[in-house]
């Protein structure tokens, strides 16, 4: 192997933190032009090692070497001026600047004087030279999640790096905007660019890299693996440290009764546009049925107006042939309807584990009693029945695998695996009739994926509906008996059998009735 | 793996330490207790340096504030008298802080309380001579009902109107107050003098120094049943917030108040519910404090009690049992502070006193440690 071509190389890279050894004797290779993935599991180690290339910590052993030569980096500031650029996942920007003042935010050049124009044409130039088109002049707050990433790229760029570090970039972005950021990434590789992909997502790597490094509990898994070598069950196994199954095992059965029928639901978002126009479905007992679309067509509304969250404009929501919610013009807020529906067994899985899914200051048992402590046996009259709650919540604890020191951990101490493994916990152990799961395994690592799919599986043997509302394609069509398709609010049509193609051309507006006459165009 | 040398065998060895601060990852109970004591020793200090820079003894001048505070059970009781009013609006302050509702009107709720009370008896809704066993209650009940609604305006706007708390509650002190002026000036002013006419007996909260006669220990003994009432107050509100489920929903809203909507908790009912029990119990200490002290509406019946409590809510890190010591403490300081000098250096104290605490806070929540410059970890 020609040194001179290593634009980046860690070698027996070694950090401790407390109690953690989070880096031990880590090698890394980043060839001239070459899209490297870093996989691994959460907590495997990524973010350490990205961390000490950035100059953010500093490793207890080990050289980096930059272009060939040994490097100290004290700070991102050493990193960049080594043209070590790192995207992160949550952008850092000023919303209400546009995009020239974000990306000169920080600098010595301009100095007092601001000629923007005359930035605004570099910026405008430097864009088009690596296919991330975006008007310089445009406030932050008015672009698209995708196209706030290309100013963060854009930021990089400006800066003279050399080698950009794409944490998770793909987290945010809708499909669409996944296969615009790919072919923006091999068009900086044309222009001489390197680049690391960090991710946990297996197939995006497969699709996007050339070569593969895999952490697993912050030791070496495999290095530099070429991607034509390998197949994605090979990396799972490099990154679990075991067989991962994607074959689920789903059992055959006949869905029973209707549980859940939405009619002709209407809702505003927050902002005040329509959002579901007249939606219409359906989901059985024992029956897994998809959502599928791209972000933003209406399933966070959907979601939200079914639990009683959004009110509904128009339409009706019946749940056991009982209608709990009915559009009022109005529109009014009204939050007995969330109690009516939490009474009628129906269990949500929020999109939003954080935000809305959990208290962060409070512990563990306090998450777990939410749903539960107006009945007993947690409730008691008026009190709360410390005791009862303290065992119920190490009930499950044990039974869900949530990783914690004591039921009185504060939740926000949990990793996002374990944080989606209490909201599991919590939402199925109130034994549902109904359940809305919004993007259930979002964000979480391959192992993590498996055992929630695998309860969601558990559920539909059990007899519950599901509701199964997601943008993984592959995990609709490998958990779902049925899916429909959503786009701008409206159902486009529903398939038994997922075939991304029908699928594809449903997601971006053309209705099932439809899709023979699109088929003839296209063809 | 070989062993570490000590620290101080490295730092023979040339090498370079600096400190380093990281959060906590758990705060065990103790040590809130320790970092506070720690925090008052420090400040204790701190205010005898500025002591011997004016000329004065530090020591002598401590000795006697523990004297004047503490030091008999003559001038504790009157710390304990001072301290009532100041559970009572702590109280009321940790309850809606909880909630993140930022009532800093507790001031005007005071105010409101001694006026609901004062109802009873100048009206009068109940003659003199009733028994103080159906006065008392009333009082109270009254109290707390004027304090409760001086809660409900605000936590009503707030609730359906989005109206910020911070704003309306504190413009209705003004208003409390100038309402009370009012009464005290005018309708039920004694002879032009600016304050009611003194409370007949039925309508005093019973006083140890009341039963000199039978247990001569208690002559002069000031202290008040309402000190009483504000323990069992404290007890109350522990267990609504820590072991009922209206406190737990409290507990959720304050919080997260998205994950309480998605628990289907009713916020618009609890933000008004728990910013009229914040308003009681400011009542309740309003009414105490003219039934067990002054006898009489009056004006200046607090001494910017309602703000006092807000910084004593926050010292007690929002826990009802820890604001009962906390307030006996400042009770202390402010009897002591006048016994020695009616402004200046008791007020300098408190100061150092009050910014220790709050710096300790930092200590609370991180750590600091030693570390080896170039091994960070």
């Amino acid at each position: 192997m020609d040194d001179h071509l290593n634009v980046v190389e860690l070698r027996g890279i070694t950090k401790q933190f407390p109690g953690v050894l989070a880096n031990d004797q880590v090698d890394f290779t980043l060839r001239s032009g070459e899209i490297h993935a870093l996989l691994g599991e959460n907590g495997a180690g990524k973010s350490t090692l990205v961390n000490i290339l950035t100059g953010l910590y500093r490793p207890d052993k080990g050289t980096i070497r930059v272009n060939g030569e040994v490097v100290d980096l004290r700070s991102p500031r050493d990193a960049i001026d080594n043209g070590i650029g790192m995207v992160h996942q949550h952008f850092m920007l000023v919303p209400t600047q546009t995009v020239t003042e974000n990306i000169l935010l920080g600098l010595d050049e301009p100095r007092f004087n601001m000629n923007l124009s005359h930035y605004d044409q570099i910026i405008s130039d430097l864009g088009v030279q690596y296919g991330l088109q975006v008007d310089p002049r445009a406030r932050i707050w008015q672009l698209s999640v995708g196209e706030q990433q290309r100013v963060e790229i854009l930021k990089m760029l400006y800066r003279g790096a050399n080698v950009l570090i794409m944490d998770e970039p793909t987290a945010v972005l809708a499909p669409q905007e996944i296969q615009e950021l790919f072919i923006t990434l091999r068009s900086m590789i044309a222009e001489g660019k390197s680049i690391i992909f960090i991710s946990h997502k297996l197939d995006e790597v497969m699709a996007i890299a050339d070569r593969i490094t895999v952490l697993r509990k912050g030791k070496l898994s495999a290095e530099g693996l070429l991607v034509k070598d390998i197949t994605k069950q090979d990396l799972a196994r490099e990154m679990v440290g075991r067989d991962v199954l994607f074959q689920l095992n789903k059992v055959e059965q006949t869905p029973g009764d209707t549980v859940l029928a939405v009619e002709g639901l209407k809702a505003i978002n927050n902002k005040g546009i329509q959002a579901l126009r007249g939606l219409s479905l359906h989901v059985a007992a024992g029956e897994i049925v998809g959502v599928a679309g791209v972000a933003g067509n209406g399933q966070t509304e959907l979601a939200e107006a079914i639990t009683g969250l959004r009110p509904i404009t128009e339409g009706r929501v019946i749940v056991h042939g009982q209608t709990l919610i009915e559009g009022n013009l109005s529109g009014q807020r009204r939050s007995s309807h969330v109690r009516q529906v939490i009474d009628a067994g129906v269990s949500h899985i929020p999109e939003d584990r954080t935000h809305v899914g959990t208290a962060p200051n409070l512990s563990i048992t306090d998450n777990l009693i939410m749903k539960g402590y107006r009945q007993p046996p947690i409730a008691r009259g008026w009190s709360i029945d410390s005791l009862s709650a303290n065992t119920q919540a190490e009930t499950l604890r044990e039974a869900y695998d949530i990783m914690a020191p004591t039921v009185n951990t504060p939740a926000r101490l949990l990793s996002g695996g374990n944080l989606q493994r209490l909201i599991l916990a919590r939402e199925i152990s109130c034994e549902p009739k109904l359940m809305i799961a919004m993007q259930p395994t979002r964000g979480l690592d391959v192992g993590a994926i498996e055992s929630v799919q695998r309860l969601l599986l558990q559920q539909r043997e059990n007899g519950a509906a599901i509701l199964l509302i997601s943008e993984e394609l592959e995990e609709l069509s490998s958990l779902s008996d049925r899916i429909y398709v959503i786009y701008e609010g409206e159902i486009m049509g529903e398939v038994k059998e997922a075939d991304p193609e029908t699928l594809g051309l449903m997601m971006t507006g053309t209705r099932q009735e439809d899709l023979v006459e699109a088929r003839k165009v296209s063809q | 793996m070989t062993t570490k040398p000590s620290l101080l065998a490295q730092y023979r060895n040339g090498a370079r330490f600096r400190l380093r601060m990281e959060p906590r990852m758990e705060q065990p109970g103790w040590l809130g207790l320790i970092v506070s004591l720690g925090a008052v020793t420090f400040a204790l200090v701190l205010g005898g340096f500025v002591l011997m820079l004016v000329g004065g003894d530090p020591i002598r001048a401590y000795a006697f504030m523990a004297k004047a505070a503490f030091g008999d059970i003559g001038v504790f009781s009157d710390t304990l008298v001072k301290a009532t009013p100041l559970i009572l609006v702590s109280l009321a302050a940790v309850v809606a802080f909880r909630m993140r509702l930022w009532n800093i009107g507790a001031e005007g709720q005071f105010y409101l309380g001694a006026f609901g009370a004062s109802l009873v008896v100048l009206t009068p809704l109940l003659p003199p001579e009733t028994s103080p066993w159906l006065m008392i209650p009333a009082m109270m009940v009254m109290g707390m009902l004027a304090g409760a609604l001086w809660g409900f305006i605000p936590g009503y706007l707030k609730a359906k109107y989005n109206v910020n708390e911070i704003i309306s509650t504190l413009m209705m002190n003004y208003i409390a107050v100038a309402w009370n002026n009012y009464f005290i000036f005018d309708v039920w002013s004694e002879g032009g003098f600016q304050m009611s006419r003194q409370f007949p007996k039925t309508a005093w909260l019973p006083r140890l120094t009341d039963y000199a006669a039978q247990v001569p220990v208690f002559r002069g003994l000031t202290i008040h049943l309402g000190f009483v009432i504000a323990l069992i107050a404290a007890g109350v509100v522990w267990w609504i917030m820590y072991r009922s489920r209206w406190g737990y929903e409290i507990r959720l809203i304050g919080d997260n108040p998205r994950a309480a909507r998605y628990a289907g908790i009713n916020i618009v009912r609890n933000t008004i519910l728990v910013m009229m029990l914040s308003g009681a119990l400011a009542g309740l200490g309003g009414m105490l404090e003219i039934s067990g002290v002054v006898h009489r509406l009056q004006g200046a019946i607090s001494s910017g009690y309602g703000f006092t409590g807000i910084i004593i809510a926050w010292l007690a890190k929002l826990n009802p049992i820890l604001v009962v010591p906390i307030s006996i403490l400042f009770g202390g300081l402010l009897l002591a502070g006048r016994e020695i000098q009616p402004s200046g250096i008791p007020m300098l104290i408190q100061g150092i006193i009050l910014v220790c605490l709050i710096g300790s806070d930092f200590l609370f929540r991180n750590r600091i440690r030693l570390v080896r410059v170039g091994q960070e970890a």
